[in-house]
């Protein structure tokens, strides 16, 4: 499939995105549509004592002005999370209800107050102005351990275990406790994750339309997933029958994970549309986006490792208190879960403590963003690495080499009860330290240090979990003899249209161009999971896979009608149906369109062409796991902290290559997102609760400018897990960097005393941590 | 944004007397601080009077002894100018460290001198060069100008028509961009002039820009390096934010200030 690189010339999508033809939910406006503008807190934590909406109501253009109270009234439900940790096998915890208004408490900056309904966008804007809201402030905490540790008043009264909603717990206490007392050394360190704003190009924004005729809801939207949506807002919300809902994302200007659980304004819109009997459009501004969408990451950890002087790994602790901010939401429970899950990577450690509490702070809440908890694994589990190889004086590549998983142990359960079907660990360690000249090193420092500069370097080695839930995907024959796929991945950005259609092209033998690509439409779409974890090529791939069997199967049906043969002897090869042993054929676009006769055998075998088929993940079948190797160099100026990456080479396994130029891109954009999480972003709040990198102007979002030449290299390495023997790519790039990153950095600068740094390792930051270093801080 | 009624007078006095009589009105340049503001709800004047109709605040000359731009210009057109290239170089090379292209179009010099943004960089030329501030009404000194974070010696109705540059024998400006904004976290204008050593910092002051006297003097006095080497920062009152820890603002006045002493020397 390698060959599919010499043929690509450009994406099926790139037309319509390169000429503006592309459709995203702010090109959509639906003939009387009327506008909704949101009133949200300016307190992060206030009882909420009334809301005046009289003189909004009064205002120019406005149609309604709706608060929590209609909410109750008109008996729509709150949100639960998704799902909880004990669904995959943790703790019960406390799981929020979240009223899509709030009642009678806000509980961060930007809780949902009131809304506004008006003729215009401005008109709604200039009336939530009006709407007058008596709060009355309470204590504020903002970080996690504070709250557990008795700051602020709880969040959530009902729950009796105060600000924590549950504590994951991991490993063998006995068994790890044992091995750090038997162990040569043990080190301790304290890392940090901020909080990142998935800040998408294309803000969340959605529109709602209820036909009263009807008796049912259109939902334009911007989403990764349209059939999860729907279940949450037909269950939850409004509490109606899901087929009476029609939810379709069109193109989607960037997921990043932010757009794979609904937020409160998409039940909004449709409720503000039932309430005025017209189409309600809502698109965040950036502030709002800033303000209102579900953040990434958020941890603070306390970590050990334990190992003998040889460099034999024995042990891993950690605590860590992950910041889920007011409420626990959307699809939060992964990233809480594979924080802990994957810390092993590809290390056989023999064993692990690992607890980690979710805690409830007067912040927004935190979901998926690309990488989702396997960032924050990999960075402790590298950091302690690395800083393991300084404390024995061992070569830090050769510590990882002694201790990785080897391929003959496959399949290899973890510590934490994760079971690897493949990988070739050391291989890997070995190719992406030659591939960056690991030996020419000592030269290039000296001539660094030359210059007045601090050269460091790092080799790290990542893992990822992919591919959850189960999937559907169908093929469908038109009359004509053209062919829909019609997808339960959705595709926002990736490159789907693409691959797909390269695929079924491929297996069936037709013409890509007489092939057409649909997803996000739960009308059109019997069901689908959407797209996130880096699951679509192997559950959609595998799917399609089956789809295109079951599909072929029911061709041969008419294949042995018209040429008076038996099933069994059909063979399907290049296009042609034919009998084995005999010329007689019929292809398969002929066959197809036989399906479509108003007479003939369609009348025997039942009118039209399709397959189904279904592919499973995580729970209940095994996933994949891509693995891979960063390698990264710096110099630092040791004076000014100022700091440029030098090189830097990604190794992915991505098991079978689908399509190599879409697989490097997925790994570019996600080093970009890392180096982001790395060296510039931060959300950041006060002690208020008052955000503080709101905008772009305080936020640092990578740009070119920021990003080094990446060599990026794939390695196949098939999985065993999927017909297909691909692994995910979505995610791979953003797990590894942030630890490549820190860890070059820290090589460069540990010679002055420094033991470690938080990120985002800004210029200011690093200046201030040799600053400290020196002084002896 | 809010309804608001634009229009585009013609004479300077008719700006001002529309000013007078408007409930909130606000002058209108290049609206890239202006506009933005009144989308966040920051502003929302009932009335906008735009500028751009007014001849006096058009075009750039060269008086010999000094570079008068008018308020107008555009960062775009400061760049493209043969004129500022002549006079006074680093001006140009200032300007081109301004925001995006985007914005070079559309932002003017006297809107963003009026605006006062601590952040700005335009604040270490007119401070740097000890520019003159021409208005409808008056003349006012550089010196005399800067009164504080966006506020200048500007009455409310005073329009800034044009600002005058002395030529310096030599200038260099040194900035250390935000790296989200872009704008000025420090940024330092060392110029030698007639009357002797000129050096403002922007960006970095607690309130606002300010000239490094005690910079200046030691420059007068001695070479270069002595006068680095001489100077204490650590008294300077910096702006305050978390990002950027006072320390770290003050040791990058001392950088830029060596960066563009630097570059001068060449
Ligand atoms: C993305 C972005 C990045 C930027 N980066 C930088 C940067 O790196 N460095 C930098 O220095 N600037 C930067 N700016 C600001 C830019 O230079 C603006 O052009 C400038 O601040 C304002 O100029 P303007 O002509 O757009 O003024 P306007 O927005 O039109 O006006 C600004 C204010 O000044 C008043 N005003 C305007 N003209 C006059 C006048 N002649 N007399 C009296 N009052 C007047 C207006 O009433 C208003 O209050 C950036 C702006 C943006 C949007």
């Amino acid at each position: 499939m390698n060959d599919l690189r010499d043929r690509f010339t450009g994406r099926l999508e790139d037309r319509r995105f390169l000429t503006g033809t592309g459709r995203y939910v702010d090109d959509i406006t639906l003939p009387h549509q009327a506008h909704m503008a949101l009133v949200l807190s300016p307190y992060a934590h206030a009882v909420l004592r009334g809301i005046d909406t009289a003189e909004a109501e009064a205002m120019p253009g406005v149609l309604a002005v709706l608060t929590g109270a209609d909410v109750l009234a008109d008996g729509l439900g709150p949100v639960p999370p998704f799902f909880m940790p004990k669904m995959w096998g943790g703790p019960e915890g406390y799981a929020t209800l979240r009223p899509i208004l709030c009642t009678d408490r806000v509980r961060c900056v930007g809780d949902r107050v009131a809304i506004v309904i008006a003729e215009t966008r401005d008109q709604a804007r200039l009336a939530a102005e009006m709407v007058a809201v008596d709060y009355d402030p309470l204590p504020v905490v903002t970080s996690a351990r504070a709250a557990l540790e008795g700051d602020g008043v709880p969040l959530w009264e009902d729950n009796p275990t105060g600000n924590l909603s549950c504590s994951l717990e991991m490993g063998d206490k006995a068994a790890t406790a044992a091995a750090f007392a038997a162990a040569d050394v043990t080190l301790h360190r304290h890392f940090l994750t901020p909080r990142l704003a998935p800040a998408s190009l294309e803000p969340r924004g959605c529109i709602g339309h209820y036909d009263a005729g009807e008796d049912r809801y259109t939902l334009h939207t911007s989403s990764q997933d349209p059939h999860g949506f729907r279940a949450v807002i037909a269950r939850n919300v409004l509490k109606c029958a899901e087929s009476r809902i029609r939810v379709i994302s069109p193109d989607v200007g960037g997921g990043f994970g932010l757009k794979a659980h609904m937020h409160p304004e998409d039940a909004l819109v449709l409720w503000a549309s039932r309430r005025t009997g017209r189409p309600v459009k809502w698109i965040a501004t950036r502030s709002e986006a800033m303000m209102t969408d579900t953040q990434g990451r958020g941890q603070e950890i306390e970590a050990e490792i334990a190992l003998n002087r040889d460099g034999k790994v024995l042990a891993v602790r950690a605590t860590a208190w992950t910041n889920m901010g007011a409420y626990f939401w959307g699809t939060a429970t992964p990233p809480f879960y594979f924080a802990m899950q994957l810390i092993p990577n590809v290390y056989d450690l023999g064993a692990v403590d690992l607890t980690n509490h979710a805690v409830f702070t007067n912040i927004a809440p935190m979901s998926v963003y690309r990488g989702a908890g396997r960032p924050e694994a990999t960075f402790v589990m590298e950091r302690l690495m690395d800083e393991a190889a300084a404390a024995i004086g061992m070569d830090p590549v050769e510590l990882r080499l002694k201790n990785v998983i080897a391929p003959e142990a496959m399949p290899f359960k973890t510590a934490t009860g994760m079971v690897y079907d493949s990988g070739e660990f050391a291989n890997m360690i070995r190719k992406a330290r030659a591939a960056a000249d690991w030996a020419g090193f000592p030269a290039r420092a000296e001539a660094s240090r030359a210059k007045g500069l601090l050269r460091g370097r790092s080799l790290i080695s990542y893992i990822e979990v992919a591919g959850v839930m189960n999937e559907r995907m169908e093929l469908r024959f038109e009359p004509d003899g053209t062919l829909t796929i019609l997808a339960g991945t959705h595709s926002h950005g990736q490159g789907h249209a693409t691959v797909f259609t390269e695929l079924v092209a491929d297996w069936l033998s037709i013409p890509a161009e007489s092939i057409r690509y649909v997803q996000g439409d739960t009308d059109r779409i019997l069901v689908g999971r959407g797209t996130f974890a880096a699951r679509s090529s192997m559950l959609g791939g595998s799917a399609l896979l089956r789809a295109k069997d079951a599909l072929i199967e029911r061709a041969k049906e008419m294949a042995a009608v018209v040429l008076q043969a038996e099933i069994a002897d059909i063979d399907f090869e290049q296009g042609m149906l034919k009998v084995r042993g005999s010329n007689k054929a019929l292809s398969l676009i002929e066959a197809a369109k036989l399906f479509y006769l108003p007479a003939g055998p369609a009348n025997l075998l039942g009118i039209g062409l399709t397959g189904a088929g279904t592919a499973a993940g995580k729970p209940g079948a095994a996933p994949n796991y891509p693995n891979g190797c960063m390698v990264c160099e710096v110099e630092v100026n040791p004076k000014t902290g100022a700091l440029t990456i030098e090189r830097f080479v990604a190794f992915d396994d991505v098991g079978r290559i689908l399509n190599a130029t879409l697989c490097e891109g997925q790994i570019h954009g996600g080093i970009a997102q890392g180096l982001g999480q790395a060296l510039l972003e931060a959300m950041t709040y006060d002690e208020d609760g008052q955000l503080t990198s709101g905008s772009f102007m305080d936020y640092c979002m990578p740009r070119a400018e920021h990003m080094p030449a990446v060599d990026s290299y794939l390695l196949e390495v098939p999985c065993a897990t999927n017909p297909l023997q691909v692994k995910g790519v979505g995610e791979s790039g953003a797990i590894g960097t942030p630890a490549a990153l820190v860890n070059a950095v820290m090589d460069a600068i540990r010679p002055l005393g420094v033991t470690s740094i938080d990120m985002p390792v800004t210029q200011a930051r690093l200046w201030q941590t040799l600053r400290d270093a020196e002084a002896g801080v | 944004m809010n309804e608001f009624q634009i229009i585009r007078p013609a004479a300077l006095s008719d700006a001002v007397a529309a000013f007078n009589d408007a409930e909130e009105a606000m002058y209108l340049s290049g609206g890239m601080t202006l506009i933005p503001s009144m989308k966040a709800r920051l502003a929302a004047p009932q009335l906008l009077i735009d500028l751009s109709g007014l001849p006096e605040m058009q075009g750039i000359s060269d008086s010999g002894l000094s570079l008068r731009i008018g308020a107008m210009t555009r960062w775009a057109e400061i760049l493209r100018s043969d004129v500022v290239a002549g006079a006074i170089p680093e001006l140009a090379r200032l300007v081109g460290q301004i925001a995006d292209r985007h914005v070079r179009n559309r932002g003017t010099i006297g809107g963003s001198i009026a605006n006062n943004d601590p952040a700005a960089d335009c604040p270490a030329a007119v401070l740097g060069l000890g520019a003159t501030l021409i208005t409808d009404r008056r003349e006012i000194a550089a010196d005399d100008f800067y009164l504080g974070l966006f506020t200048t010696a500007l009455e409310e109705d005073e329009i800034l028509v044009a600002i005058d540059f002395p030529k310096p024998q030599a200038a260099a400006y040194a900035k250390h961009p935000h790296p989200a904004s872009g704008y000025a976290v420090a940024g330092v204008m060392v110029a030698r002039m007639a009357q002797g050593w000129r050096v403002a910092v922007t960006g970095a002051g607690a309130d606002g820009a300010f000239r490094l006297t005690e910079l200046e003097a030691a420059l007068q006095s001695g070479p270069v390096e002595a006068a680095l080497e001489k100077i204490d920062v650590s008294a300077i009152q910096v702006l305050n934010e978390p990002a950027f820890p006072a320390d770290f603002r003050r040791q990058l006045i001392l950088w830029l200030a060596r960066e563009s002493l630097g570059r001068l020397a060449v």
